[in-house]
């Protein structure tokens, strides 16, 4: 295996408001991605690890050190990475088809070979009959997969996921997780997942990465070698409730030195 | 009791808001063939209606109506052309906004009416200075709403755009402007509304033909009815092209009905 990311002493400043002081958010931090790695990158919230897959994605600057994707650094945003935010980012103004061809429109496609490739990730999705929708129409966990559509559609070398199933109920949340994890088996694309949720975490990644609280580092690097195709009742068996409480251990020390509350 | 926000239906919307015209007319009536002012300063409906038929058919006032309606259209559009394309310029891309906002700002202060006697110095009383008046009035108050709107949108939308590869003339064709489009469509409608107002102004000075001609020239004879109807006119005029801007933003951006 070839390693497709390399993050390289990446710290990340922000600078004081007001003449107030600046704020480390991220210590600096080494990491590297192999091909085909689905990585969660878990811990307590304003960890930095929003930072860093922001930096990744080359939505923000790092401070100090670098990112290497392919073994080029990476300077800005770009369709060899694509992202799935949190919040909702269709383009409302575009039908769901139309927002799943964005990127390949943007790369000077022919309406036909768009129109392919589109169909192929609606069903992929689970969005068939609902192509001519505006994103209004759609339910929460239907934006999402309408952006994870949008974002494959792009043929990226690594997908970046930001908390996208952050603002879902628990069942469509689930069911979200498992869409994902069946998409990466079949294409088996290399992934690069941000949350706080610890079986989420578990579930879906091959290494969990778990980053201290602010400024955040990386503290412990873990791999999960559960089988796949996994199904969703992996999350019973006795492996996965031992990856699940050593993290929680370690998520939950991270989480109260955040909340001020450690000794 | 009324529950409050709970929904009108459609019919008892417009019946009720056919009513406050019935009541309108009704107290200005009472008013008037009551005896409590005098025709002198304030007709009544009837004379103010028979007064407006005999402007139709004495006095031409079609063409006074269509003069007018060029003028707030030609001013109108004039200013569009211009403070769309610029207010998108300045709302995508911060450096032209510093160079034009506290300029632009500036002159939205000054008033259009306060430029009249120059611009027939400059421009005659032709036209071209009715045209003027229009532009100015608009054009600022328009650049800077358009700024403000195309500005306004949620940066994740163009983070999502550039992550997917769309480059600078990507992000302002296919995501800023059609993000924006609804709102100054919208802004549109409103300036239209206030370019009625100057249109006025500038046809009460040194002018041969419009509305706001024919109500100066009715007021040498204390012609009330006349007046009043001219100014009729332009709230039916102004209600109608409303009307016909909401059923357009309607038809052209399905996309962003309730939000």
């Amino acid at each position: 295996m070839t390693d497709l990311v390399r993050v390289d002493g990446v710290s990340r400043i922000f600078p004081g408001v007001h003449g107030g002081a600046p704020t480390q958010a991220l210590n600096p931090v080494d990491l590297t991605i192999a091909e085909n790695d689905f990585i969660t990158l878990l811990g307590p919230s304003g960890c930095g690890k929003s930072t860093l897959l922001r930096i990744v994605a080359g939505l923000d600057r790092p401070t100090t050190g670098r990112v290497l994707v392919g073994g080029a650094p990476v300077t800005g945003p770009g369709p060899d990475r694509g992202v799935v935010f949190q919040a909702y980012t269709l383009f409302p103004w575009l039908t769901v088809a139309r927002n799943i061809a964005f990127g390949l429109r943007e790369k000077g496609l022919p309406r036909k070979q768009q129109d392919e490739i589109v169909a192929e990730y609606v069903a992929k999705v689970g969005l068939r009959g609902f192509e001519n929708h505006y994103p209004k129409m759609l339910s929460g966990g239907m934006q999402q997969r309408t952006a994870i559509a949008r974002a494959l559609a792009n043929d990226p070398k690594i997908l970046l996921l930001d908390e996208p199933f952050g603002a879902l109920d628990t069942q469509t949340r689930a069911l979200m997780q498992e869409l994902l994890l069946s998409i990466w088996e079949a294409e088996r694309k290399t992934v690069l997942f941000v949350t706080h949720d610890i079986d989420e975490a578990v579930f879906l990644a091959n290494r969990v990465i778990v980053m201290s609280a602010r400024p955040g580092r990386i503290i412990e690097d873990r791999p999960i070698a559960l089988p796949h195709p996994r199904h969703y009742t992996v999350k019973t068996t006795p492996e996965f409730q031992e990856h699940r409480a050593a993290l929680t251990e370690a998520v939950r020390r991270q989480a109260m030195i955040a909340a001020g509350m450690a000794a | 009791m009324p529950v409050p926000l709970a929904p009108v239906g459609a019919a008892r919307r417009i019946a009720l808001g056919i009513l406050c015209f019935i009541a309108f007319v009704a107290l200005w009536g009472a008013a008037t063939w009551g005896g409590l002012v005098k025709p002198l300063f304030l007709a009544g409906p009837d004379a103010t209606l028979s007064a407006g038929v005999e402007l139709f058919v004495r006095f031409g006032f079609a063409w006074d109506i269509l003069v007018t309606m060029f003028r707030v259209f030609g001013g109108f559009l004039l200013a569009a052309l211009l403070a769309v394309p610029l207010g998108i310029l300045m709302g995508t891309f911060k450096g032209i906004e510093a160079f034009f906002e506290p300029f632009v700002s500036f002159c939205r202060y000054l008033p259009a009416s306060a430029f009249i006697p120059l611009l027939i110095l400059w421009a005659g009383v032709g036209e071209t200075q009715k045209l003027l008046v229009i532009f100015i009035g608009s054009v600022f108050q328009l650049i800077i709403m358009v700024a403000v709107i195309t500005g306004s949108i949620r940066m994740e939308l163009v983070e999502a755009a550039r992550t997917l590869g769309a480059k600078t003339r990507g992000v302002v064709f296919r995501v800023m402007i059609p993000n924006a489009a609804p709102q100054i469509f919208e802004a549109l409608r409103l300036v239209l509304g206030w370019a009625w107002t100057y249109v006025i102004v500038a046809e009460l000075i040194g002018s041969s033909a419009g509305i706001g001609h024919m109500i100066i020239d009715a007021q040498r004879f204390l012609d009330t009815g006349q007046m009043i109807f001219g100014i009729f006119v332009i709230g039916t005029i102004g209600l109608v092209t409303d009307q016909l801007f909401k059923r357009l933003n309607r038809a052209l951006f399905p996309w962003s009905l309730g939000r």
